[in-house]
């Protein structure tokens, strides 16, 4: 049983902690590390039968990420203060988004940048308020700007020169040269809010992006993380809305998702048991590369499997881009090495 | 991975793979004396890898990885494993632990009352608390003093001493040759070697230690002293730990009470016996 293995059944509750031995918890910290899930198996597992050492690691890690999502909560506090007043509405995406709504699987999650959504004809607009409050441009390569600016869904990364803290402003969320065109003025005018006022997306247009961002954005890098974001947001919005799976499917249907989201939903179900409706529950043979992709570490936390991550590596711009543009910025980017 | 061992040191227990036997058998010398638990799960990972399988023989080169990576690290050489071992066990320290607080600083302790010494490389902190770790005080570490955020205690992190340049010759005629590890010359810190605390500092590495005295040590020039106020301190310490930030308001409240409590002051001297008599001098101040 590989660490990655163990790992997914600890949080599918197929495994149980008090049997694991010393050999496998290395396995499993280390793998849970990589993918930035230790904070989250610490909350999994709170309260679970564990070696003391372990217990103590884990608490370490709850506190911390406590720590961490505070910082994280305090920078969108930031970015509002920056364009509240010049009346540039965004919304929250990801990590920040689920921490601001308190959302289950924001326990113990780990965030990265602060990823917010404005409109398209905002953009400028909230550069320029960013630039004004303090964040300064990353990327110093012409090539990299110009292609941020022509072809991606986000500007180039801005980093506070105070706090060193990045936001990604999107204006919708996936590139302007990918094969699907998500409704991005459907997800800001459907939004929804927190109680502490911040606009998050609505709980199916979450998903769809957290499903878009796993499976239509990326070569499923830190997929098990996301994985567990999507396990985590659809099983509690079905629990509060018994219309959720149906609705999840019409509005995946509506920003050309379907087969991004259907795949998480099985996905989810085989790697963390989630349970699925009629119409969701199917077999599906590609998900077999998706799984093994998803699990490709070995027990000291290294990728394993070269030629399935290569394979996605190459799918991931196979998606974001036509062949004769993938081709042109390859050569670029293979030039400047 | 192909060759593997455990080491705890202080608080931390490390779990160290390696493509190449040598690094892990020079741990192992280095380390044998320290308390083996084996029923204990690793806290952190490093690995020593060959980028490319054929370099593990071809002008083999160590990678250092493990939970925590510092993108762009150069590789070292294989007559090098252990450094880049040590590299990579103080990378996931710095940037993994977050129990308590840590403080790029070494430290003695004598009575359970510690002296931690903060300084830049070069400044000769490591050595100074070597040659006070070989007299009548017990050496809690040379690279990382851990405060303990509740109780504001001094942790010991007692690894292997990395002795460089002059302070190996230094060493070298006043303690045993066992208790030396290989030299490793023109590594890219100079010339390195580590030495193995005594078995007193081994043996004591959790015990803790109230902080009484914080010096900022500077090696060249003449004898001074020079007592710092609780501001400059705080600010010099946060520059020194690796985790003030992410600990947030808990780091905030441990540092304020270090400094608050504990005298600071920066220290020149011209050489290590002058070091040491300034040491002695300010702690038997201190304890009056």
């Amino acid at each position: 049983m590989s660490a990655a293995q163990t790992l997914v059944d600890l949080f599918a509750g197929r495994r149980d902690a008090a049997t694991l031995a010393t050999g496998e918890w290395e396995g499993v910290t280390g793998v849970a590390r990589t993918e930035a899930m230790l904070a989250t198996l610490s909350h999994q597992l709170e309260g679970a039968d564990l070696p003391p050492p372990v217990a103590a690691l884990f608490a370490d890690q709850r506190v911390a990420a406590k720590v961490a999502q505070d910082q994280a909560l305090w920078e969108a506090e930031m970015a509002r203060r920056a364009l509240a007043p010049e009346g540039i509405e965004f919304v929250l995406l990801k990590g920040t988004a689920y921490a601001a709504a308190g959302l289950s699987c924001s326990s113990g999650r780990q965030i990265g940048d602060l990823d917010i959504l404005v409109l398209a004809s905002d953009i400028r607009r909230a550069e320029n308020e960013l630039l004004e409050a303090g964040w300064e441009w990353v990327k110093s390569d012409p090539y990299d700007d110009h292609y941020y600016r022509e072809h991606m869904h986000e500007l180039p990364p801005l980093i506070h020169k105070a706090r060193d803290r990045m936001i990604d402003v999107h204006h919708t969320i996936l590139p302007k040269t990918h094969r699907i065109t998500p409704d991005a003025l459907a997800l800001v005018s459907d939004a929804a809010t927190t109680a502490s006022g911040f606009a998050i997306l609505n709980p199916e247009d979450m998903a769809c992006h957290c499903a878009a961002h796993m499976l239509a954005d990326g070569d499923l890098q830190g997929g098990l993380r996301n994985l567990w974001d999507f396990n985590c947001l659809t099983r509690d919005f079905a629990a509060a809305d018994a219309g959720f799976w149906s609705k999840l499917d019409a509005r995946a249907g509506l920003h050309g998702l379907r087969a991004a989201v259907h795949r998480a939903a099985r996905l989810a179900r085989d790697l963390y048991g989630a349970e699925l409706q009629a119409g969701w529950d199917r077999r599906d043979a590609g998900d077999f590369w998706y799984r093994h992709r998803l699990l490709a570490r070995d027990d000291w936390g290294r990728s394993t499997n070269f030629v399935l991550q290569q394979a996605f590596y190459i799918r991931s711009h196979w998606l974001r881009m036509p062949p004769r543009m993938l081709a042109g910025h390859l050569w670029t980017k293979w030039r400047k090495r | 991975m192909r060759h593997s061992t455990r080491i705890s040191v202080g608080p931390v227990r490390f779990r160290v793979g390696s493509d190449w036997r040598e690094p892990v058998a020079a741990l192992e010398r280095l380390y044998a004396s320290y308390p083996q638990d084996d029923a204990r799960p690793a806290d952190a990972t490093v690995r020593l890898f060959a980028a490319r399988p054929w370099r593990r023989w071809l002008r083999p080169s160590v990678h250092i990885g493990g939970d925590f990576v510092v993108p762009d690290a150069l590789p070292l050489p294989l007559a090098m494993g252990l450094l880049a071992a040590e590299m990579g066990m103080n990378l996931q320290v710095a940037l993994g632990w977050r129990r308590h607080m840590l403080l790029h600083a070494s430290a003695v302790a004598r009575d359970g009352r510690a002296v931690i010494m903060s300084g830049e490389s070069g400044s000769g902190k490591s050595t100074l608390a070597a040659l006070l770790g070989e007299g009548d005080w017990r050496l809690m570490g040379d690279e990382f003093t851990l405060i303990e955020p509740a109780s504001g205690d001094a942790l010991a992190f007692p690894r292997a001493v990395s002795l460089k340049n002059e302070a190996i010759a230094e060493m070298a005629g006043r303690v045993d040759a066992a208790r030396l590890g290989p030299l490793l010359a023109g590594t890219p810190k100079g010339d390195i070697r580590h030495l193995i605390p005594r078995p007193e500092a081994v043996a004591a590495m959790h015990e803790p230690a109230r902080p009484a005295l914080l010096l900022f040590p500077r090696f060249g020039g003449e004898v001074a002293i020079e007592p710092m106020g609780e501001g400059e301190a705080f600010v010099r310490l946060t520059e020194a730990s690796t985790n003030y930030i992410a600990l947030g308001e808990p780091g905030f409240a441990a540092l304020t009470r270090l400094v608050r409590e504990t005298p600071a002051f920066g220290i020149s001297y011209p050489d290590s016996a002058a070091g040491m008599a300034l040491v002695e001098q300010l702690w038997a101040e201190a304890a009056q």
